[in-house]
């Protein structure tokens, strides 16, 4: 038992601890509260101290078969089955399993007569009976220090709770102990004192008229833990519990390169585009088309046949759908499909925390590829700036851990430094595109350029980016001597270069020709010769033939003489010279 | 708050106030000592409320004794934290004495057996 309720991750810590089940805390307290021992959960009115209670019943009644007890100081046990009904805990469900039981304890001043001297074994009794009856392995006292106003003799009280926590840890139980939180200490009545093994503080503050639940462990004896304040919140889910940012960096790193939708971008971004799984932040001042470029995102992933969660806090669903139209993007047939889906939200309209757990709910219902969040600059609204960079940090974490592609656009305002994101979530940036005017005779145009991209070649070149019809569409600006060119001053350098080109092909194709015709005139050249050579050649082969003829027709002249003076045919060769002689 | 522990406020007879007070002299006790095994507080507990019962209460009450160790379920319906515990069932209001009961007075205030006009109303 204790083995398999233990993480495996916290193998190392020899302390065994017993796996709340509670989203969040167990990853904070490296996996659970201590086994066999209490564990004080203090806190003022109202933070949520008797629901953690609960929900570390209820958890390890349904997830772990591990029955346990609840001993209400301050509710019977109807008003606690119906104030966690609403977060879908059936508690007469799991008493009736005997998975759970509750005792109502009930002490009141005003009824009881002190006559002398007294102890609590009653409670003993009731607790020892309750933890027998279902074979409980958990144990909450809420709240304990109830008794301290129902009975007057404290140093009684105090001798008997040290007793009842002996006696838990005795029993092996694993018991959370709540109480309220006093002035300048943990708890009203010190009982901090007693229960030394694990302390969590429980924190409910109101910044900025917006509510934000926290949670930090002031001590955990004999184990390594956050030492942070962890912002947790109460849904209908329970309690959950959000790690700043999650105990370890070890997100898997997906090879796969996916389309930004916008094939320019793509080829920027060393032609395949974006990681699988990356964070990437759009940037950029109002109206230079952020939502333009993240709706092509989420266009290029439902062509993919995958699921994309849009979350806006600025546009309806309809006007989004609308205003896309009018660049050519039609995104209504993917929501229609069910790959597309908004979740429209006013920024203010909930805390942080709410923002963040609607989210992860979202993302677990949906399991989108690509999550947007447009603009992440919204959060600062309903948060101060820290609050809101710690935020989108554990967003981008969360969304990493599960290989979701995450699209953040960021509205930065005008006059602040560009290449600084408003909620400094930069680190943990993937890719950075920065979107920015260009102002130049008059004109406003849009640029687009990478600020950065990790792990794969880039463009370092603007691009100038142009809402048409046809969607979202990047040029090259001209780069001149006048500076960055872009809109109509592009059109006209553009043009001019035009002219120019048009003007040297005429040029190249001109002097193709002359060059042809100078090939024509050399070849007709050539065949003049070669027809006035081929004459003289045959003129010259005839009088070779003819000098030739003679010379035979003189040798037989001169034999035909020879033979017919009869004279010695042997000096034939000499005689004739004689002959001339 | 729970049946058992819920306090009834005593009807309003016709009756006068003078009679009502005479009446109380004739009233039947039903109490019940809660104890959790013979210890030395419980046996005082017993031996003084037996005392104090056979004194003021002579021939009009019950005192039943109940051991806790032996039916541990019986804290959980009486609501017992504090162990001794004396209930007075009946008459009304109910009411929880605590302790070895050796503050005398105070059983006999919270029983109405001294007649106080400021403490009656509590």
């Amino acid at each position: 038992m204790t083995k398999t309720a233990m993480k495996p991750k916290s193998a190392p810590v020899s302390l065994p601890k017993c796996t709340t089940g509670i989203q969040g805390l167990d990853e904070i307290t490296g996996g659970g509260l201590p086994k066999g021992r209490p564990t004080l959960v203090c806190g003022g009115a109202g933070c949520g101290k008797t629901l953690l209670g609960i929900e570390f019943l209820v958890r390890g009644a349904v997830l772990f078969d591990e029955p346990g007890v609840f001993l209400a100081f301050e509710e019977t046990a109807e008003e606690l089955a119906q104030n966690v009904r609403s977060l879908g805990f059936d508690l007469e469900d799991l008493i009736e399993k005997k998975k759970l039981a509750v005792d109502y304890i009930h002490v009141e001043r005003s009824e009881i007569e002190e006559t002398g001297e007294y102890d609590l074994e009653g409670l003993f009794i009731r607790l020892g009976h309750a933890i027998d009856s279902i074979g409980a392995k958990r144990v909450v006292l809420d709240t304990l220090e109830t008794l301290f106003s129902g009975l007057s003799n404290d140093s009684i009280l105090r001798s008997e709770l040290r007793r009842l926590f002996r006696w838990l840890k005795q029993k092996g139980v694993t018991a959370i102990i709540t109480a309220e939180k006093g002035n300048g200490s943990l708890t009203r009545h010190g009982l901090e004192e007693y229960v030394s093994d694990c302390v969590l503080l429980l924190d409910h503050r109101v910044e900025g008229q917006i509510s934000t639940r926290r949670l930090r462990i002031v001590k955990y004896r004999g184990s390594s833990h956050g030492t942070n304040e962890f912002p947790f919140l109460i849904d209908e889910g329970g309690v959950s519990v959000f790690p700043i940012t999650s105990l370890q960096l070890q997100h898997k790193a997906s090879a796969e390169r996916i389309s930004t939708g916008v094939p320019a971008l793509d080829a920027m971004l060393g032609g395949q585009g974006v990681y699988r799984g990356s964070s990437v932040l759009l940037s950029g001042t109002a109206g230079v088309g952020k939502t333009s470029l993240a709706c092509h995102a989420a266009n290029a992933c439902c062509q993919r046949g995958e699921r994309c969660l849009y979350i806006a806090f600025e546009e309806s669903e309809a006007q989004l759908l609308r205003n896309m139209r009018s660049i050519g993007l039609d995104l209504e047939p993917w929501v229609k499909k069910g790959l597309l889906r908004f979740q429209v939200a006013r920024p203010t309209m909930n805390g942080l925390e709410m923002h963040l757990a609607s989210i992860h709910k979202q993302v677990e219902a949906f399991q989108p590829q690509l999550v947007i969040v447009d603009p992440i600059t919204s959060f600062v609204s309903s948060g101060t700036a820290p609050e809101a960079s710690s935020m989108m940090m554990r967003l981008v974490d969360y969304l990493k851990s599960r290989e979701i592609t995450a699209l953040l656009t960021n509205l930065s305002h005008a006059g602040t430094v560009l290449e600084q994101s408003e909620v400094e979530i930069s680190s943990l940036i993937d890719t950075w595109l920065l979107l920015r005017d260009i102002e130049l005779n008059g004109e406003r145009n849009r640029g687009l350029y990478i600020l950065k991209s990790r792990g794969m070649p880039h463009s370092n070149q603007i691009r100038e980016f142009l809402l048409t019809d046809q969607g979202v569409q990047l040029t090259e600006v001209y780069l001149g001597p006048e500076g960055v060119l872009t809109g109509s001053a592009r059109l006209a350098q553009e043009a001019k270069e035009k002219a120019t080109a048009v003007e040297r092909s005429l040029e190249i194709e001109r002097k193709r020709g002359e060059l042809e015709r100078r090939q024509q005139a050399l070849e007709a050249q050539i065949a003049v010769l070669q027809l006035q050579f081929q004459t003289d050649k045959e003129e010259m082969e005839r009088d070779i033939t003819c000098e030739q003829a003679y010379l035979e027709k003189l040798e037989q002249g001169r034999h035909d003489m020879a033979r017919s003076r009869k004279s010695d045919s042997n000096g034939h060769i000499v005689t004739p010279k004689k002959a001339r002689k | 708050m729970t049946k058992d522990v819920s306090r009834s406020i005593e009807p309003y007879s016709s009756k006068s106030m003078e009679a009502r007070v005479a009446d109380r002299a004739s009233e039947f006790y039903t109490l019940r000592l809660y104890i959790a095994g013979l210890t030395p507080r419980s046996t005082l507990a017993v031996d003084r409320i037996r005392t104090i019962c056979d004194r003021y209460l002579s021939g009009r009450y019950d005192l039943t004794v109940i051991d806790l160790y032996l039916h541990p379920e019986a804290a959980r319906q009486a609501q017992i934290v504090v162990i001794p515990t004396l209930v007075k069932q009946t008459p009304a209001p109910m009411r929880l004495f605590v302790g070895d009961m050796t503050d005398e007075k105070r059983i006999l205030r919270g029983l109405n057996i001294i007649l106080e006009p400021s403490e009656s109303s509590r």
